[in-house]
């Protein structure tokens, strides 16, 4: 069968295609960047956008639940907001444009725009495979965006805070980071949107650790109750790299945050740590796909879930060990807290080896408020409804304090955490 | 303070009787010692006593300052004054023990329609009472009894008891798991607390404790019944004899 003949499509789709042919001629880029783009979106027009029968989809069907896009706004206006935790340097892209003004003297930064003008982010503007939906979409229509460089040796003391603020339309950025040799730096990318208008958000971040580097990365994804999110981190890890990376979504209507990361050299390791903060008639999905290249990495991930409402949560997990990736240790967990009979998370966890002396694991669980626990709170006076909400937080709050290095960042995740409880609960 | 009566009790799971007609009272300013084989239904005394809704009353009453508190929750019994303190302390990672301690304390006060208490005040009490117990402040800092030792656990018990100015106290075999010195500390804890009006509830299998926090009166639990009353020269008795003797003149 002819696919591009047998794509009638949808709405969500013609928008897309629209916003795209809308903006022909205003898109930054060189003639390697048009042409690609080109071939994204004519891909995209194709083969349409993916449904339950792509693996990688088959629990976020998002032909069938990307209902509408709105349409692009470039008068749109977000205004800044305090960063997450005081005293970070803050690096703002408000609907999809840059500002690079008070730039922290130890980072190198650039925007994005330039670059795609320039011809250089060609390169790295290729999807990561057939199904790669969120590099498609976001390779046509990015427009701006920061590249940043930390140095060799440089040591940022305060959180660099990438916030990208959206009030409506569509927003598409992305993000090229890498740290060099012994660099250490805490990063937030941090996704908000300022109302509840409906937004439609793409975002990809490029990471990438030279030996020995330390970094702390959050993506803090607060979009608003009407919003789409498809957010995607790629990240490599060098010789020796650490990369604890930490994901919150605590917003959006439907979203998808991918995480694909390689341990491209001996002693890399990677914490991954996510928490889905899920309520209402949302659709979250968090898909982690890590290759252990070579031998001697380690790797550690647990995700936890709140379900409160009609929402509907996705966890894909997928560890590949190479061949000659000896050694390596990988440990993968999902824990689940069900709050409504209405609620639903689906939990995909998979492992791929092809070495054969690793100590790899995971598991998935989907439980209830422990009734000891609780018992042992009402025991003391307090009421059930608080004593549940404790308990809640709790277990989230449990892979936050592994932060303990820095008590402001804990503080302030804390406090994003019982907020969003508070609302929810 | 306490008048329990005739009470019948079962698991709620599984309708297996534990409490077989248990008559029981106890006056304000008395510290009663429940003492028992085991599986006479200790523990789960304790556990009705506060609420715990694993087990069903099916038949008498609890009358706590002359009120049945059957239809009360746990949480509203607690701040009614009951106190439990746990033979097995639950961890609870992610809950600080100082967010702990202040919810649990304010909670209660707001159900009495106190005011709050504020937070240098709230240090205040508990940098005290720590202090009393030799808690160190580190162990404040962890989460709730999360990687305490068995001696600690108890201690932060007798801690929260301390803090919240129970009228009634349970202490379900708080001697278990404690070595001498530790013993020592959570007795004195608790002596400190004896009052005119507080009343006092031991459970334990071993009269060790009673040597401690010498108790008013002694009774013996036996399949849900308490088959025997005495002074705290019965704990000795038992301590020599072992229950077997008092079990068969009661049969």
């Amino acid at each position: 069968m002819n696919m591009q003949q047998a794509i009638k499509m949808t709405a969500a789709e013609t928008a897309l295609v629209d916003a795209y042919t809308a903006q022909i001629g205003d898109l930054p880029g060189d003639g390697a960047v048009l042409s690609l783009r080109d071939t994204l979106v004519h891909e995209l027009k194709t083969s349409g956008l993916p449904t339950r029968r792509v693996e990688a989809w088959h629990y976020t069907d998002l032909r069938t639940l990307l209902r509408a896009v709105p349409a692009a706004d470039p008068t749109a206006f977000a205004e800044r907001v305090d960063p997450l935790v005081p005293g970070s340097s803050v690096l703002s892209v408000r609907n999809g444009q840059a500002d690079i003004k008070n730039v922290p003297e130890q980072l190198t930064v650039r925007s994005y725009t330039e670059s795609l003008l320039d011809g250089s982010a060609a390169a790295g503007l290729s999807v990561l495979g057939a199904d790669d939906a969120i590099g498609r979409i976001n390779g046509g229509l990015v427009r701006g965006g920061l590249e940043i460089a930390v140095a060799a040796g440089v040591e940022i003391e305060a959180p660099v805070e990438i916030q990208v603020v959206q009030s409506h339309g569509q927003a598409h950025t992305r993000f090229p980071v890498s740290f060099g040799a012994g660099a250490k730096a805490t990063v937030i990318e941090r996704h908000l949107s300022t109302n509840a208008e409906q937004s439609f958000v793409s975002s990809v971040s490029d990471v990438t650790l030279a030996e020995g580097a330390d970094v702390i990365w959050i993506i803090l994804q607060q979009q608003g109750p009407a919003d789409t999110h498809l957010g995607q981190i790629r990240f490599d890890l060098g010789k020796d790299a650490k990369l604890h990376l930490f994901v919150i979504n605590a917003g959006g209507k439907l979203v998808r945050q991918e995480l694909h990361g390689r341990a491209t050299g001996e002693g890399a390791d990677l914490t991954l740590r996510g928490i889905n903060l899920l309520g209402g008639e949302s659709h979250t999905d968090l898909t982690f796909t890590l290759s252990h290249d070579v031998p001697h990495t380690t790797s550690s991930e647990i995700i936890r879930n709140v379900v409160f409402d009609r929402a509907k949560g996705v966890f894909q997990g997928k560890i590949l060990v190479a061949q000659d990736a000896q050694k390596t240790d990988a440990k993968m967990s999902c824990n689940t807290l069900l709050l409504s009979d209405d609620a639903d998370f689906s939990a995909k966890p998979e492992l791929e080896i092809f070495a054969d002396d690793v100590q790899c694991g995971h598991g998935a669980t989907v439980i209830d408020i422990d009734h000891t626990q609780l018992f042992y709170l009402l025991a003391r006076g307090i009421p059930e409804n608080k004593a549940r909400a404790m308990l809640v937080n709790a277990f989230v709050a449990e892979i936050v304090e592994e932060l303990e290095d820095d008590e402001d960042l804990v503080e302030s995740l804390e406090s994003v955490i019982s907020a969003w409880l508070e609302k929810h609960a | 303070m306490l008048e329990i009566k005739n009470l019948h009790a079962r698991i709620a799971e599984d309708g297996t009787e534990i409490i077989r007609g248990l008559n029981l009272t106890v006056k304000a300013g008395e510290v009663a010692a429940i003492m028992g084989p085991n599986g006479s239904g200790k523990s789960t005394l304790s556990y009705i006593l506060s609420g715990r809704e694993d087990y069903e009353v099916t038949e008498g009453d609890i009358l706590y300052n002359g009120e049945s508190i059957l239809e009360l929750d746990a949480s509203e019994r607690a701040a009614k004054g009951i106190f439990l303190a746990f033979q097995y302390p639950v961890e609870i990672p992610g809950v600080a023990t100082m967010q702990f301690l202040k919810v649990a304390m304010n909670e209660q006060r707001k159900y009495r329609g106190e005011d709050e208490l504020t937070t240098p005040e709230f240090m205040r009490r508990v940098k005290e009472a720590a202090a009393e117990l030799k808690i160190a402040p580190e162990m404040l800092r962890r989460p709730l009894n999360v990687g305490f030792s068995g001696g600690e656990k108890k201690r932060a018990e007798i801690l929260q008891m301390a803090l919240l100015e129970p009228k009634l106290c349970v202490l379900d075999e708080t001697d278990s798991g404690l070595d001498i010195d530790a013993l020592k500390i959570v007795a004195d804890g608790v002596n400190a607390l004896r009052s005119p009006d507080r009343a006092v509830v031991v459970i334990t299998h071993y009269q060790r404790l009673l040597n401690y926090i010498v108790p008013d009166t002694v009774h013996v639990l036996y399949k849900g019944q308490v088959i025997k009353s005495g002074d705290k020269t019965l704990a000795h008795e038992l301590e020599a004899n072992g229950y077997a003797e008092i079990i068969e003149a009661a049969a």
